[in-house]
């Protein structure tokens, strides 16, 4: 019988033709996937990360909601010229606790895995609200309203034990004085600030947007494009001893 | 046709389906008024009163309609069931005009910012998931719908499996782009690009797709044919896989039942592979496959000749399948994907080329000895010219997929230029001869309105086209080029923003060719419109000159 006539076997029954198809597409998925899960290569051991504050967070959530990501890559390649644009390639770790991940493919706009902390907060407040304020040749939107719109202190909570159960290590501490740290992380003169960044290494206490009150939506925004990439201290991290 | 003196009563799945929408509607009043945020409630109560229109038409059709229903054969024919399919032709016509429209408004934003009008619900970020939805989604799902609903009953000789079914399909299908569209306008997004709606509308979808399988195959399962015809496998590729990546990608824990937002279950690495093996198989089954399948129908209908070989479409087919899904990680070159991850994509990339030109090659010659038509009939001229398009981003993909041209080519517009080569061209002219073809057949007309309007379109199009992705082309390479250059001096030549001016031309010759790109579409649907309102009627012709399926 030749191959042809034994093909018929796929033309002739609906049912084996499904799960033939179902076998070959299934193959290169399993095999490109599943080893990302427990090869202990695929994400190196590296100091320093954390989860995002409940501020953070909160203004990551903006930057998805305004499609960002759509325009900016937050993934800079060990290529020469990103490296020095940029600074040091990013690492697997640096996003580990991304539900979901934000490195983005196109850059209408520059990369953002290291903008954290290269400008100052009134820069970006002056940018975002209008961006050829600060740089005229930007074909940005202008996001005037975020300074507007108060974010929400209550439910941040729920967030971050939603996260926890897919995986990002949030303790019980943090989820209980989520609220209060989002409020604490944007007022430097509030009386938990201190207890807040015990609780979060390396995190930022300002007011971001220079408005008193209850954090804004600017104010998350510029909280975590402040942190972005300044999580591993690159002076004494050593990719050697990644090396498998 | 006289009717026996049968009690008429609801079928199971009238009455059943009048429940289940009937609870839902109550379900969703309830989740719009415990609503944690406003687009959630607008979603909540949009379901609830589509529910609710559902009961009525469901009630409604089933006082209008005879006791029996409708035969699945009429004097030993196969009584054919059209509805459904004109309905999603009138979708796909809409909602491609529509996303036409959204992308030329983005593809001026990024030429005269200004035109973001600083609004949330204007602003690019929120924009472009709704013309990438549109299109893909909307405009060519509808195609997809409309042509395998065909197709699987012409080429199985039976009516389409189901009553309510078909019809539950087409509908729900486009009342998950009316969720997943509003949504991106008021901010719900899950951010993985080409997957973006939330939870709430991928679990509908999943209901909808299932059901699409379901009829699908339910009317493979009765047909009258011993083979099932070349184009129902790709057909069937396309719903299976979809539904198995759409469920892959998109697990994700609600923070609350009563509010849109949620977060995935996969993160960083592990994600950004689920995206991209979805985002490209995205490419490779629902922009791929699915419409290969209507290549392999309409193109050899049209031309009125057999499929070129019909070895080499199995090889084609399972080439293509088994192929594809290797490729996703091509979309992660010199990320924080492990390299071996990378190198595999690229080279699975790199073969997928042979099986793309093979099926452009089947397509192709399958005009052999009718070449001629090509002078004299512009709906198989666009449908060869979408094939030769097909061809060109095979060819351009797999080696945009080469690691060190990709060093170039990621992140540019050249991305963007060769997607536009592979919609516009590919999908978007596979899409339109498809639908000036089957637009008469389903309507029952002799032929098209005008052929001297898609001659126009034809060629307005095709100019958009070329100037589209030459402009990308310069702009990306152009792009990719100024970010690696270096002074004698060693330092970097061009500041960002330098390279975002040097855009500006660009993308005003790209908006250009999205314009007449659209203008295309609008002559095609004024055309089609005409065709359903005043074109002849299509005598029924006696069994014997029944063309062959």
């Amino acid at each position: 019988m030749s191959f042809w006539t034994r093909h018929q076997i796929f033309e002739k029954n609906s049912i084996i033709l499904v799960v033939g198809i179902l076998l070959v597409i299934a193959i290169g998925g399993l095999v490109e996937i599943t080893p990302l899960f427990y090869l202990k290569s695929t994400i190196e051991a590296v100091d320093g990360i954390r989860p995002y504050t409940p501020l953070e967070l909160a203004g990551r959530n903006v930057y998805i909601r305004e499609g960002c990501y759509l325009c900016h890559s937050q993934m800079i390649r060990p290529l020469r010229d990103e490296v020095e644009r940029y600074g040091h390639f990013s690492l697997a770790a640096e996003s580990m606790y991304d539900h979901p991940f934000q490195w983005g493919s196109k850059r209408t706009g520059p990369d953002l895995a290291r903008v954290g902390a290269k400008y100052s907060d009134d820069w970006h407040v002056t940018h975002l609200t209008n961006p050829r304020a600060i740089v005229p040749q930007s074909v940005m939107p202008g996001y005037p309203f975020l300074r507007e719109s108060e974010v929400d202190t209550d439910t941040i909570a729920d967030h971050m034990r939603t996260l926890r159960t897919v995986g990002v290590p949030y303790t019980d501490d943090q989820i209980a004085n989520a609220g209060a740290d989002m409020k604490a992380q944007a007022d430097p003169d509030n009386a938990g600030s201190d207890a807040f960044t015990k609780r979060y290494a390396k995190a930022v206490v300002r007011n971001f947007d220079g408005k008193a009150g209850t954090p804004t939506e600017m104010d998350a925004l510029i909280a975590y494009l402040q942190m972005l990439g300044t999580l591993v201290d690159f002076k004494i991290y050593n990719e050697k001893a990644n090396l498998r | 046709m006289s009717q026996p003196s049968i009690s008429k009563s609801m079928t199971s799945g009238e009455s059943g389906l009048a429940v289940v929408f009937a609870v839902t509607a109550f379900l969703c009043v309830i989740a719009s008024a415990k609503a944690l945020d406003a687009p959630f409630a607008f979603h909540a109560a949009l379901s609830a009163a589509a529910s609710l229109a559902a009961v009525f038409c469901i009630i409604n059709r089933y006082l209008d309609r005879p006791a029996a229903l409708p035969p699945a054969e009429i004097n030993g024919r196969p009584n054919y069931n059209m509805g459904p399919i004109k309905f999603s032709s009138v979708m796909a016509m809409f909602w491609g005009i529509a996303g036409f429209l959204v992308g030329l408004i983005i593809a001026s934003q990024l030429a005269w910012p200004a035109l973001n009008l600083d609004l949330p619900w204007t602003s690019f970020g929120r924009l472009r998931p709704l013309h990438t939805s549109a299109v893909i989604f909307a405009f060519g799902g509808n195609v997809l719908i409309a042509t395998s609903f065909y197709v699987v009953q012409k080429s199985c000789r039976v009516r389409l499996a189901g009553d309510l079914a078909p019809w539950f399909v087409v509908v729900g299908y486009n009342f998950f782009i009316l969720i997943a569209g509003t949504g991106y306008l008021l901010g719900v997004t899950q951010s993985k690009e080409y997957a973006e709606p939330e939870w709430y509308a991928d679990l509908w979808l999943t209901i909808v797709w299932v059901t699409y399988l379901l009829v699908f195959l339910a009317t493979i399962i009765k047909r009258k044919e011993p083979h099932i015809f070349v184009a129902n496998w790709f057909y069937l590729a396309f719903i299976v896989t979809i539904a198995v990546l759409h469920l892959g990608n998109n697990p994700a824990l609600p923070v609350s039942v009563f509010g849109s937002k949620s977060y995935v279950a996969w993160g960083g690495i592990q994600d950004a592979m689920f995206q991209w093996w979805y985002g490209h198989n995205a490419v490779g089954f629902f922009l791929t496959a699915g419409f290969l399948a209507i290549m392999y129908y309409f193109i050899p209908k049209r031309a009125e000749r057999p499929i070129y070989s019909y070895r080499l479409s199995i090889i084609h087919f399972w080439a293509l399948i088994f192929l594809y899904i290797w490729a996703g990680p091509h979309h992660l070159h010199y990320t924080a994907l492990p390299d071996w991850t990378q190198t595999l994509g690229m080279t699975f990339s790199i073969m997928l080329w042979m099986p793309s030109w093979g099926g452009m090659i089947n397509g192709l010659m399958t005009l052999s000895g009718a070449w001629d038509k090509l002078r004299t009939d512009p709906v198989l001229r666009m449908l060869v010219v979408s094939v030769a398009f097909y061809g060109m981003s095979t060819f351009e993909g797999p080696m945009m997929s080469i690691k060190v041209v990709n060093s170039l080519s990621h992140y540019t517009d050249w991305t963007i230029g060769h997607v536009h080569s592979g919609a516009l061209g590919w999908v978007g002219f596979v899409s339109f001869g498809a639908l000036y073809c089957m637009v008469p057949w389903i309507w029952n007309r002799k032929g098209l309105y005008s052929l001297k309007l898609v001659n126009w379109h034809f060629w307005i199009a095709t100019l958009g086209i070329v100037l589209y992705i030459s402009a990308m082309w310069v702009s990306g390479i152009l792009q990719g080029l100024m970010w690696r250059a270096y002074t004698s001096l060693g330092f970097l030549e061009y500041s960002f923003i330098e390279t975002v001016e040097a855009m500006h031309p660009f993308y005003i010759i790209r908006a250009a060719g999205g314009g007449l790109f659209l203008i295309g579409a609008l002559i095609m649907a004024y055309n089609l419109w005409m065709t359903v309102r005043v074109g002849e009627q299509e005598v029924q012709m006696p069994v014997a000159l029944q063309p062959a399926e």
